[in-house]
């Protein structure tokens, strides 16, 4: 599938800053499932940083904005070239071992009940991939989808607690279960080209990755209920949705932040 | 009754390293002394060389009691821990380089993979880099002790930002100053030349980037910090600028220092803060503290931070245990010197052995340092051996048990006149295009009689540590 992408993100803040300093993890990954076509990230007025890929195989740059300023502007384009590979990432190049991903952090701690659901899912499974779907399928039955109920903060027990919640709170929830069982898991951010159908998620889109043996990382959307296909771009990933996060920035001064985002994806005819 | 050995006397008989101080003690009366401590303590005072206590409240100010007696080690006997020292300081560093690269001591099942990627200190954020010339802990400090005329012990590796080098300096400064006769008649091997090597190892890592003579600085948390006095002690001596992170800003890949004269490049970072403090978008997106976008400069090569983020992985405590096994795994040599046999109170047969012997052993919080949330079991009253089983029971991954050693004692000045108290070293290993160790190191003495804790933080004190040239 051939998607284009226009991603702009603007911090408007209500006096002036003294300056901005931002450190992006917005370029698709390199893998078997994503040929990048075209690819422009840009900070309006801003200057281009240090630029590197990171352990777990993400581009991360940096930029600075010198003040006074009263936004930030980040704009994204491009086109990516798609295939469905079921959610395995399969050709990505990274170091970090997988261990590494077993830790919990504050967003990802597993309760009792995170336990249960993946204790349920791991009895009688068919195998480690089995019981991922099983994981998945029993957080997208727990936690149904509403926006506006939980928010940046809420925690994989929280939301499990409430019952709703938003993709986030899906991968969070994912990932506890996972790490719980001893499988190592990670949250994914990028973007979710939503066909026809209705389907109500948000373009700019976070889902999870287990660590699978013999298949390696493979992706798990609760949200949709189904693992990455040709319909995802991924862009990076973390120990969860703060760490993995695609813009992380900081503006120096006094004045209050108003972010305002759009995405839109496109699937160009061919 | 335990034996304790004693570094100057065996018996009667005067121990040779410490033939040299005999006829100096006869020749001090109680007077002479007690002037001579005054003057000592006037002289620190105006040096300004202070060390504040956390947690004890009081005086932050308070000065460390510094012990005029010298401690000395002879020349052979110096020989093997610089060896052994050395050594470790390799070892350490080709585990940091491996752990945050291919792991290979873990995949050849030497070390649990979860004591290292699950560790708290493990930094994702630099996985798979490899800071310049592949040296994570730039300054090593080996927290030593001695039992026996040849046995030596590690307690605990520093590998990131061990502090009290400036009370090695300065505990020279002032005896030689107060007895400058000790220093003719003795052959001391200096260790003034510190803060150049110090100067010249940072000047070795500079970044790929760095095509000049590279700029240092130190970053300090601040003078509230208790250990500011070195910061700005070593950056005088090292003749570099003393920073603080509002004073350093992010911009086209480079760190930049605000100077009178414009921004300065910045090339290489000793840094004297924890790692959740150095960028707030890369640890700690709560805090302001920190220098925003310093760790893409610094993952992309653009400054060297010394010593390097993450390193605090290897000098976790439970970590410790495996050093020997690193010095195998990555030297292929024997290890010189001995880590203290360790109980993980995390693993079910340890925890059954401390919990049945606390009486007799030291345990200690697998995070801690200072001196702080420990028990010397021997030393302790009932109600406090019971009050700390509670704790390792609510948690036991928390802590590991040692036994208690034997400290070696030193004469030490005290109140009635001379006596034999406890004591410890820390020597400073440097490590960048060499590795070097002044020979010499900071003698921490616990001056309460009887007492095994030398923390200043404890009511330790500091001595001169002598080496004798040949």
């Amino acid at each position: 599938m051939l998607l284009t992408v226009q991603h702009k993100t603007i911090y408007r803040y209500d006096m002036p800053m003294r300056s901005a300093v931002q450190s992006l993890r917005l370029f698709p990954s390199r893998f078997e499932g994503q040929h990048v076509l075209s690819w422009q990230v840009e900070v309006a007025n801003g200057l281009r940083g240090a630029s590197f890929r990171d352990g777990a195989g993400d581009k991360v740059e940096g930029w600075s904005v010198r003040g006074p300023l009263n936004e930030v502007v980040v704009t994204v384009e491009g086109q990516v070239e798609t295939a469905d590979l079921a959610g395995v990432l399969r050709g990505h190049r990274e170091m970090i071992a997988p261990e590494a991903y077993l830790r919990d952090t504050a967003a990802t701690e597993a309760d009792h009940a995170l336990r249960q659901i993946g204790a349920d899912a791991l009895a009688g499974s068919g195998g480690a991939l089995d019981a991922a779907h099983r994981m998945a399928a029993a957080i997208a039955e727990a936690i149904a989808y509403r926006p506006g109920v939980t928010h940046a903060h809420t925690t994989a027990a929280e939301a499990l607690a409430l019952a709703e919640g938003v993709c986030q709170d899906h991968a969070h929830a994912l990932i506890a279960t996972a790490r719980a069982q001893g499988i190592p898991a990670r949250y994914v951010s990028g973007y979710l080209y939503a066909s026809e159908d209705g389907t109500p998620h948000e373009a700019a889109h976070a889902w999870a990755e287990l660590y699978l043996d013999g298949l390696g990382w493979v992706g798990f959307d609760p949200a949709n209920r189904c693992c990455p296909d040709e319909r995802y771009i991924r862009l990076g990933s973390g120990m969860d949705a703060r760490d993995a996060a695609p813009i992380r920035g900081i503006a120096l001064g006094a004045g209050q932040e108003n972010l305002d985002v759009t995405v839109a994806l496109a699937a160009v005819q061919q | 009754m335990t034996q304790y050995f004693n570094e100057m006397y065996e018996g009667d008989a005067v121990r040779a390293p410490y033939a040299g101080l005999e006829s100096w003690i006869r020749s001090m009366p109680a007077e002479l002394r007690q002037m001579k401590q005054a003057e000592a303590e006037a002289l620190f005072r105006r040096i300004g060389i202070t060390f504040a206590v956390y947690g004890e409240g009081g005086d932050p100010d308070r000065l460390i009691p510094f012990d005029m007696f010298p401690r000395v080690f002879a020349q052979d006997e110096w020989r093997k821990l610089d060896r052994g020292v050395k050594q470790r300081a390799r070892a350490l560093n080709a585990f940091l380089r491996d752990v945050y690269g291919r792991g290979e001591i873990v995949r050849a099942g030497r070390i649990p993979a979860r004591l290292v990627y699950q560790n708290e200190a493990y930094e994702h954020a630099v996985s798979g880099f490899t800071p310049p010339r592949g040296i994570y802990s730039h300054i090593v400090g080996v927290d030593l002790v001695r039992t026996g005329p040849d046995e030596f012990f590690v307690l605990e590796d520093n590998c990131r930002t061990p502090s009290g080098v400036s009370y090695m300096l300065e505990n020279r400064e002032i005896m030689m100053r107060m007895f400058p006769q000790l220093f003719r008649e003795n052959r001391i091997a200096p260790v003034d030349g510190y803060a150049e090597l110090l100067r010249r190892t940072l000047a070795s890592v500079a970044p790929e980037k760095c095509d000049r003579a590279p700029t240092i600085a130190i970053l300090t948390p601040g003078h509230f910090n208790s250990a500011y006095y070195e910061h700005s002690f070593l950056a005088d001596l090292m003749g570099v600028e003393l920073v603080e992170a509002a004073d350093l800003f992010v911009e086209g890949g480079f760190v930049w220092m605000r100077t009178t004269e414009g921004p300065k490049k910045l090339d290489v970072i000793y840094r004297r803060i924890d790692d959740a403090f150095l960028d707030p978008l890369c640890f700690r997106p709560d805090s302001m503290l920190g220098v925003p976008g310093l760790m893409d400069v610094y993952r992309s090569g653009g400054v060297t931070i010394a010593s390097a983020p993450g390193a605090g992985v290897a000098d976790d405590k439970a970590i410790y245990t495996f050093v020997p096994e690193m010095v195998r795994f990555y030297l292929d040599e024997e290890p010189i010197l001995q880590n203290v046999p360790t109980w993980q109170c995390g693993k079910a047969d340890d925890l059954k052995y401390v919990l049945d012997n606390l009486g007799e052993l030291v345990v200690k919080e697998v995070h801690g340092s200072g001196g702080y949330g420990m028990l010397v079991g021997p030393k302790s009253t009932k109600d406090q051996i019971e009050a700390f089983r509670a704790k390792i029971e609510m948690d036991p991954d928390n802590y590991i048990a040692q036994p208690t050693l034997a400290l070696s004692t030193t004469p030490t000045f005290v109140e009635e006149g001379i006596a034999p108290r406890h004591v410890d070293l820390r020597p400073y290993c440097l490590v960048g295009e060499q590795v070097s160790l002044v020979p010499g190191g900071l003698t921490r003495v616990a001056l309460t009689e009887g007492s095994l804790v030398v923390n200043s933080s404890q009511g330790g004190g500091v001595k001169d540590t002598w080496v004798l040239a040949e």
